[in-house]
């Protein structure tokens, strides 16, 4: 299937759709809304439920030297990415030290629907992928967030009355936030109940899955939308178009990166996509108590509201195309 | 007629992150007690902003209100600050009557 193909049928599925709704829904300034609640039960949710379908996949095939290797590879490449988006943001664009540090680490780190929303495209090709991938995206989340923290340290060194603060509340935000354990948690719950497991809950985590995943991916571009009328007069040129290259630059890396390793070409693509895409749940927070001066509006405006929604659209199939010469 | 006291009411907004930063400083400030409540959307320098549709903690903020003796007032203000110096939020210090006095 041609690239084109790949697009066009990306373009049309429902999530993608319903994402366009949530997002001309507040580009229109609709009262369409999604309580703060029921978005929170909907992400965690989808994160139980990919972290459980992974643990189970796992349980079947064990572990192997593969998923050791893309882990390996995962948290280099989420460690390294930051400081290429630093150094590019700091040539390019006239953010601070540690705006540009702050966001560098979104792009270094993941987001899991963006990797649901491959999944699905993924499937939707007929295309088998390793279950492991899961565990590989919980380890890609938070790598970003030091790489990111030191680039910060090196520009403006930390006063001695928020260091010893900054550390401790960072490794507890960083290693219990809510996304991370739950997908943590359900992974090694799927594990250990393996397929078994699985078949005991398939109808509440598998059957209304794509339903769910197209009311959150409403809210996310509710959210993207808001964000985007709000937060636009905070980007300048160079940082939109960061918010689009960066996403490539670092699908270019992973591609690299998985030429040795011998992924399937579902499980390159959606390592690509993890690579390639822009955390806006677990970053920001830590980033709030991390570098509490760099400005949420630019992060989250670039994250969610531009790179999130062109790896959905754009992305997401450019990927699958990469790793058909990648995969196996 | 009811006898009231006079205290003092702190009403922080803070940002959501911060939030167990904060309260675990009032509690080393010795305040006897405190309410979180949530708040739905305002605006600031940076804009308008909304908790509605979050699923991430960034860019949602809480309210603590906390009523503490006058002679406590500096102490515990001073340990707000320390962390709220580098995060969004707003901090008001009012005067208010309570009936229970030894309750604050």
């Amino acid at each position: 299937m041609s690239l084109l193909d790949l697009a066009t049928q990306n373009l049309v599925s429902p999530m993608v759709l319903f994402f366009a709704l949530g997002l001309a829904a507040a580009l229109a300034r609709s009262d369409l809304t999604i309580p703060e609640a029921v978005a929170k039960t909907l992400a965690l949710y989808l994160m139980m439920s990919i972290g459980f379908k992974g643990g189970a996949e796992v349980a079947k095939s064990g572990i192997t030297a593969l998923m050791l290797w893309v882990m390996l590879a995962g948290v280099i490449l989420s460690f390294i990415i930051p400081v290429i988006g630093y150094v590019a943001l700091r040539a390019v664009s006239r953010l601070s030290p540690v705006d540009a540090a702050a966001v560098s680490a979104h792009y270094g780190s993941i987001s899991i629907v963006t990797f649901v929303a491959g999944i699905e495209a993924v499937q939707g090709q007929g295309l088998p992928f390793e279950g492991f991938l899961v565990a590989v995206a919980a380890v890609m989340e938070t790598p970003a967030i030091l790489s990111a923290l030191l680039l910060a340290r090196r520009a403006r060194p930390p006063s001695r009355d928020d260091e010893g603060e900054s550390a401790g509340a960072l490794i507890r935000e960083v290693g219990l936030n809510a996304s991370v354990v739950m997908l943590v948690g359900s992974f090694l719950i799927g594990w250990a109940t393996g397929p078994k497991g699985l078949a005991m809950i398939a109808p509440f985590i598998v059957d209304p899955f794509r339903g769910i995943l197209c009311l959150f991916l409403l809210d996310m571009g509710l959210v993207a939308g808001r964000g985007m009328r709000e937060g636009a007069k905070h980007l300048s040129p160079p940082v939109l178009a960061f918010g689009i290259i960066m996403p490539l630059v670092s699908a270019a890396l992973a591609t690299l990166a998985l030429m040795p390793l011998g992924l399937s070409v579902g499980g390159a693509a959606l390592f690509i996509t993890l690579t390639a895409s822009a955390s806006y749940i677990a970053v920001p927070a830590a980033m709030r108590l991390a570098l509490p001066e760099a400005k949420p509006a630019i992060y989250l405006t670039l994250s969610l509201g531009v790179t999130f929604p062109f790896n959905l659209a754009l992305g997401i199939p450019l990927y699958l195309a990469l790793a058909s010469w990648v995969g196996r | 007629m009811v006898v009231t006291h006079l205290k003092k009411r702190l009403e922080i907004i803070v940002e959501a992150p911060a939030l167990h930063r904060l309260t675990d400083r009032l509690n080393q400030a010795g305040v006897t007690g405190y309410t979180i409540v949530p708040v739905l959307a305002g605006r600031g320098s940076d804009g308008t902003w909304s908790a509605e549709g979050l699923a991430g903690d960034a860019g949602r903020l809480v309210m603590v209100i906390s009523i503490v003796d006058a002679a406590k007032a500096d102490a515990v203000l001073e340990r707000v600050y320390s962390v709220l110096a580098r995060q969004i939020g707003i901090v008001t210090v009012s005067d208010v009557q309570v009936i229970r006095a030894d309750h604050f």
